[in-house]
Parts: C-alpha cells; sequence; structure tokens
C-alpha cells in the first residue's frame, strides 16, 4: 500500500509529471508573466556593475527579471524540498542499453541525479569533469540568449504558442544534444 | 517592481513547485538526458509532449477568449522575431551544452538545490557564456 510520503518521495511517471509541468504556463500566464528560465542568465549578467558597460546588459534588472529571478530561487529551493527534504530512498534507476552504453565509455552508473565522476567537485579538477560542467555551461548560456530561449522558453511555451522560430530552436536543440552525445561525449568520457 | 511580500512569496511558490516537478519526474537527471538522446527512454518524451499539450490547451483558452490576468491586464502573447539563423545556431549550441552537463537552466537550480552542489560552477559557466554572447552578438549571424 503506498502512503502519501511514498508518494511525494516519487518518482513519478511522465503522464503525471508532464501536465504538472505544463501547468506552470498557465499559472504564469495569470500573473501576466511568461514561463522562461534562461532570462535570468541575463538578469545575473545585469546585476554586476561591470558587465553593465556593454548595453546589451544595461537595462534595469529589477523591474524586467526580478519576478523571474524569484521563480529560479524557488525552484532550487523545489529541489531542496523534494531532493533532500523527501529524497527518494532507492538509487536512481537507467536504463539497460544506457547503462552498457556508458559502462563501456568508462562511465559507470552511480544512482545519483548525476553521476558525481563529473559534477563532484573533486572532479571539476579532472579533465573530463572541468569540460563538462565549465564548457557544457558555457555553451548552454552562449546557445540560450542566441536561440532567444531555452527548453521551457522555446520547447514548452514557444511549442504550445505555436510559433515557427522554437520550433527551429527545438530541432537545433536536438541535433546539437544528438551530436553531443554520439560523438563529443565519447571523447570527453576518454579524457 | 511592486515590493511587497506576497508579489515575491507567489513567485518563490510558483518556483519551488515547479522545482518539486523537477525533482520527482527525474527529468533534471544526466541519466535521463543520456536516455532520451540514445532513443532508449519515452520518459523525457512523455514528460515534455504531455508539458506542451497542457501549455497549448491554455494558451488556446487564452487566445480563444482573450483572458486577462489577475491585475485585469490583457494577456499577450508575444511573437519571437522573424529569421532562422539565431534559432538554428544558438539552437544547436544550446543542445551541445544540454547534452554534455545534463541540465538546462531550470533543472541546475533545482540541482543545486537537491545538495548537487557542483552544479554551481555550472550556472557560473552559463552565465559566462551569456555574457560572452553580449559581447560578440552584433558580429553574429541572426
Amino acid at each position: 500500500m503506498s502512503t502519501i510520503l511514498d508518494v511525494l518521495r516519487g518518482p513519478w511517471p511522465w503522464y503525471v509529471a508532464g501536465p504538472l509541468i505544463g501547468l506552470t504556463v498557465p499559472v504564469l500566464l495569470g500573473l501576466g508573466k511568461r514561463f522562461g528560465l534562461s532570462s535570468n542568465l541575463r538578469h545575473m549578467c545585469a546585476v554586476v556593475p561591470a558587465a553593465r558597460r556593454n548595453a546589451f546588459f544595461a537595462y534595469d534588472w529589477r523591474r524586467e527579471g526580478g519576478w523571474n529571478l524569484l521563480v529560479f530561487l524557488g525552484i532550487a529551493i523545489g529541489g531542496f524540498v523534494g531532493g533532500v527534504l523527501l529524497a527518494n530512498p532507492e538509487p536512481l534507476a537507467v536504463a539497460e542499453p544506457t547503462t552498457r552504453a556508458l559502462a563501456a565509455q568508462g562511465l559507470a552508473v552511480d544512482g545519483a541525479l548525476a553521476p558525481a565522476a563529473l559534477f563532484s567537485w573533486s572532479s571539476l579538477f579532472t579533465l573530463r569533469g572541468f569540460v563538462v560542467m565549465v564548457l557544457g555551461g558555457f555553451l548552454i548560456g552562449f546557445g540560450t540568449r542566441w536561440a532567444a530561449g531555452c527548453t521551457s522558453g522555446h520547447a514548452i511555451s514557444g511549442l504550445a504558442e505555436l510559433q515557427w522560430p522554437s520550433l527551429l530552436a527545438v530541432v537545433g536543440f536536438f541535433i546539437g544534444g544528438l551530436v553531443a552525445t554520439h560523438l563529443v561525449l565519447p571523447l570527453v568520457l576518454g579524457l | 517592481m511592486a515590493n511587497s511580500i506576497g508579489f515575491g512569496a507567489r513567485y518563490l511558490a510558483i518556483g519551488a513547485y515547479f522545482g518539486f516537478v523537477l525533482v520527482k519526474s527525474e527529468v533534471l537527471s544526466w541519466y535521463r538526458i543520456q536516455e532520451m538522446f540514445r532513443f532508449h527512454s519515452f520518459h523525457m518524451y512523455g514528460v515534455i509532449g504531455t508539458a506542451v499539450l497542457v501549455a497549448a490547451l491554455s494558451i488556446w483558452l487564452v487566445r480563444r477568449y482573450q483572458l486577462r490576468s489577475l491585475d485585469g491586464e490583457p494577456i499577450a502573447i508575444r511573437a519571437f522575431e522573424a529569421g532562422w539563423r539565431r534559432y538554428v545556431f544558438g539552437g544547436v549550441t544550446f543542445g551541445l551544452g544540454w547534452a554534455l552537463t545534463g541540465a538546462c537552466p531550470g533543472p541546475i537550480a533545482a540541482l543545486i538545490g537537491a545538495g548537487l552542489t557542483g552544479f554551481t560552477v555550472v550556472l557560473a559557466a552559463a552565465v559566462l557564456g551569456t555574457w560572452a554572447y553580449g559581447q560578440v552578438r552584433t558580429r553574429l549571424p541572426h
């Protein structure tokens, strides 16, 4: 018999989680806001006085993005409640073929949300950890502003609005993801 | 910005709700992103697909009935600027980072909260990437 606590610990199937994620869009629309999280990376630049010498970052970040930075902070709080206070005690299950493919490239599935071998503080001082964290993060920040949106702004909000630019961006996301997974990652894991 | 505690609290609450679902659906997991890009699991496709369906239904209702926000303003769906280069080139660049880190901006925040503090490095690098885009953007195709 599953208790409320079991349900809160998860994991939740896609047909529960997907609609709950989609509901974020009408909730924010009700407050007159559009769901899109990568703008926060720009707002964080605009907070830094030295960065504001560039006109691209010289705007009133509190007025434009104060609400969205609060959403971003809230996500971290939700991550703490869901990932620490009500953490799923079971190790994360990974599809068998993915486990085998990663093992063949020298990465063991470790049951965490992300492999400690790539994302722990000590792995930052390994070549592959540095490339994945720093280069990967840089590409996210550079690419999302170039494309004018990320997974939330294009793949969810933009596709739901039936906007052609968002479909183009999502196809781009997918091409980049396939190249990184099948061509770049095998090289990086070998470092 | 309208500086009331209630104003801030409701955005914090919406974020906390979203972050909680990101953890419970495990879509913030590097391994789930790997399964997706290797076509080994339906999970990510199911989550994103049904999220888009629910969002699209809500936007259709907004347009159909010209709904207003809680403070009485008409809800405008703003269109992205025309063109294709920035979406394709920027999209591919973002996709490379998405697959390497297994995260995008929302999940990065949730992972830090969930105790994977190494993702503060990913966040800092992402902010640096956005700053770098700001420095070179006039020389890039859009």
